[in-house]
């Protein structure tokens, strides 16, 4: 729920799918229907939203953009093999607990005191580090904050069950303290490259999209969006180039990351029409592996250049 | 709030037709073999309430985002939701669909063969204990392919006691230990015991972890004395540990991890029996391994991990792109093993042109035909 209206109310409303696909696209992102749809949904039902694709098509970027729109506060938590609770959710500052041990004890505060009294005293809010999962939740002023679990395939599946846990109601008990809870649930978005299937009661709690490439019209889009030096003639070359090259069954196709990348490398170049030469210059902006580059190569850049102007020209 | 209210009240008007929509749809999914669980189809039917249901284009993805949870079922879902959405509106051809029953008579009919297999093995189990002994070793080193029916039962069982351990490495969690990094946690616990003085200063160290393990079974017509059976050492890898992956290799690949993950193996056989579509057809396995390696392996599911692949090497596919696919593979794995049950009959040399391209790129080259070579492959998988 985005409770308090977005700073720019002009920019669309979070009550319909034209609005939020207006927003996005207002602060910069152009979603297609599926993922505005998504968007809405998670919003409107307050449930976690699970952005599946391959690596570079801005899955990460929604999060980032849904926190701009809505005002709230960005907490980003970037999962890793071996990461707990200690890392995600909280710990307690124990440099800080050794000193005021010590600072007691040296005043002389501790003699005659009960383990219990000490134990109380340290385990207090003051002592207590709050991490993004802790922080998503905590009870705050303004819009509820945007939560972004990034590849939570990497995280192991014992702290998927953690966060199940936290995201099904929105608390966090902390044994020593009490009881954390979201009065507004934070929006949450996860982010998965697939390495590993997240598992399934995770997936059933979060609404599920599988971002794809974007078409040739959006991605031209996208470019122009991102990258605002670069011509139009240029962003569509680039784009349909890009398509191209997808075509091609590489290692790693390239996404819009890719393509914005190239894009402003072109144009930072100076160049207005791409051509063999300038591709073969630059293609390391696009592709990240030597077999790649081979495959380009071989299959011939002409084809890539023709094929850029193929689509190009009933635009231009 | 206030963006909220609306579709709240839209909810209460709209949710009396977009429920008996969302079961029959979820009953139109699971027909077509689609896990459908009652949360998503709530799920479903709240969002069904938000976007309402006059637009084909929002109840598809709606349904898309509630139902759906992997990127292999989406054409499932698709062809499902034509059918349906054409059904209810009547705007489509008014052609009768197949009754979905249909598919579930198979799962049941497979599992009825495949628990035939069992009853010859069991009788014998408790009145000979010395006589089954003795056969139990004469059965460790016994073909597969010249097993009979009742060999082949008693082989099973002990496939379901061979123990995976699989390769450790250090992982980056930490766990206590007598010496290594200052672990403050424990450390001011034990302080709270002796009046806040850090008398004992503990310590934590990298635990090991296991790496994954990654199985990939050539199910091809050269394998077929084999398949089968190795398929149940692999279901028994799955099911007795976590972080174990399989995948069918032949003509296409397919991902076998959630099939043979159930622990009753019979039932996990059938499923996956079920799966597979290409047993005993051709081989083309650097296709395959190429899919394995666009779709999975490079992003992380190999990286790191130990890739096992059960195959007697015979490949109707372009050897070069095999070698090419299996460097690919050896670069990002922590170490390849090769299983060839045929490696074992002699004077084998590995003539097999698929064989010869990979051999260059494979850590260890072990046999796969008999229990006592899978034990010792264990073993090999066991290595650091």
């Amino acid at each position: 729920m985005i409770a308090a209206p977005p700073a720019d109310d002009s920019a669309g409303s979070a009550d319909s799918v034209a609005g939020v696909s207006a927003a996005l696209t207002a602060h910069g992102y152009l979603p297609d229907e599926g993922l505005a749809t998504a968007v809405f949904l998670a919003i409107s039902l307050q449930r976690p939203l699970l952005l599946e694709g391959e690596a570079g098509v801005g899955k990460t970027e929604v999060a980032k953009v849904l926190a701009t729109w809505s005002g709230g506060e960005l907490i980003r938590l970037q999962c890793y093999e071996g990461i707990d609770a200690a890392q995600a959710v909280y710990d307690w500052d124990y440099g800080r607990q050794l000193l005021h041990l010590r600072a007691a004890e040296a005043t002389g505060e501790t003699a005659g005191r009960s383990t219990d009294a000490l134990e109380a005293e340290l385990y207090q809010e003051r002592f207590l580090v709050k991490r993004a999962l802790l922080r998503a939740i905590e009870r705050r002023e303004g819009p509820p904050p945007v939560l972004l679990v990034d590849e939570i395939d990497r995280a192991d599946d014992e702290f998927e069950a953690y966060l199940l846990e936290i995201l099904s109601d929105w608390q966090v008990t902390v044994p020593e303290l009490g009881v954390f809870h979201a009065d507004v649930p934070p929006l949450v978005v996860l982010t998965s490259n697939r390495t590993r299937d997240v598992h399934d009661a995770l997936k059933r709690r979060c609404l599920y999209h599988w971002v794809e490439h974007p078409d040739l019209e959006r991605e031209i889009a996208i470019v122009r969006l991102r990258a605002p030096h670069v011509t139009e003639a240029l962003a569509t070359q680039v784009a349909a180039a890009v398509q191209a090259l997808r075509a091609l069954s590489l290692y790693k196709p390239p996404g819009v990351a890719e393509t914005i990348d190239w894009a402003a490398a072109l144009g930072r170049l100076g160049i207005e029409r791409i051509d063999e030469a300038s591709i073969r210059s630059t293609l390391g902006t696009v592709l990240k592996y030597r077999e790649d580059h081979q495959r380009v190569e071989h299959h011939g850049l002409a084809e890539i250049v023709r094929h850029a102007f193929e689509h190009a020209a009933p635009r231009s | 709030m206030a963006a909220t209210a609306a579709p709240a009240a839209m909810t209460t008007t709209a949710v009396a037709g977009a429920e008996e929509l969302a079961v029959a749809f979820a009953r139109v999914l699971r027909g077509a073999g689609l896990s459908v669980p009652v949360s998503t189809v709530v799920a479903f039917t709240q969002a069904l309430g938000v976007v309402g249901m006059a637009r084909r284009d929002d109840v598809y993805w709606a349904g898309r985002t509630t139902l759906v949870r992997n990127p292999e079922d989406v054409a499932v879902f698709d062809r499902a939701f034509k059918v349906f959405w054409e059904r209810a509106t009547g705007s489509g051809l008014d052609e009768p669909e197949p009754e979905p029953l249909s598919i579930t008579l198979a799962v049941d009919d497979d599992d009825e063969t495949d628990g035939d297999d069992d009853p010859p093995g069991t009788p014998n189990d408790d009145p000979q204990v010395e006589l089954r002994f003795s056969t139990t070793e004469v059965l460790r080193h016994k073909d597969f392919a010249a097993c009979d029916d009742a060999e082949l039962a008693e082989a099973y069982r002990m496939m379901a006691r061979l123990r995976m351990f699989g390769s450790p490495r250090r992982s980056l969690r930490l766990t206590p230990a007598r010496r290594g990094r200052p672990d403050l946690r424990r450390t001011v616990r034990a302080a709270l015991r002796t009046e806040g003085e850090p008398l004992r200063q503990l310590s934590r160290a990298p635990a090991t972890r296991l790496r994954r393990l990654v199985l990939l079974l050539d199910v091809s017509g050269s394998m077929e004395p084999y398949a089968r059976q190795l398929l149940r050492f692999i279901q028994a890898a799955v099911a007795g540990r976590r972080r174990v992956e399989a995948f069918a290799l032949g003509t296409r690949l397919t991902r076998l991890t959630r099939e043979l993950g159930s622990r009753d193996p019979d039932r996990a056989l059938a499923a996956a029996g079920e799966r597979v579509v290409d047993w005993s057809g051709g081989t083309r396995l650097g296709d395959g391994l190429r899919t394995f390696n666009d779709d999975w392996g490079q992003r992380g599911m190999a990286r790191g991990a130990v890739v096992v692949i059960l195959s007697d090497g015979w490949d109707r596919g372009d050897p070069d792109q095999l070698a090419e696919q299996m460097e690919r593979l050896g670069r990002v794995a922590h170490r390849v093993v090769w299983v060839n049950p045929l490696k074992v009959t002699p004077g084998y040399a590995p003539l097999a042109r698929g064989m010869a391209a990979a051999l260059p790129h494979v850590d260890r080259f072990v046999e796969g035909h008999s229990i006592d070579a899978l034990e010792r492959l264990a073993a090999v998988l066991a290595e650091p």
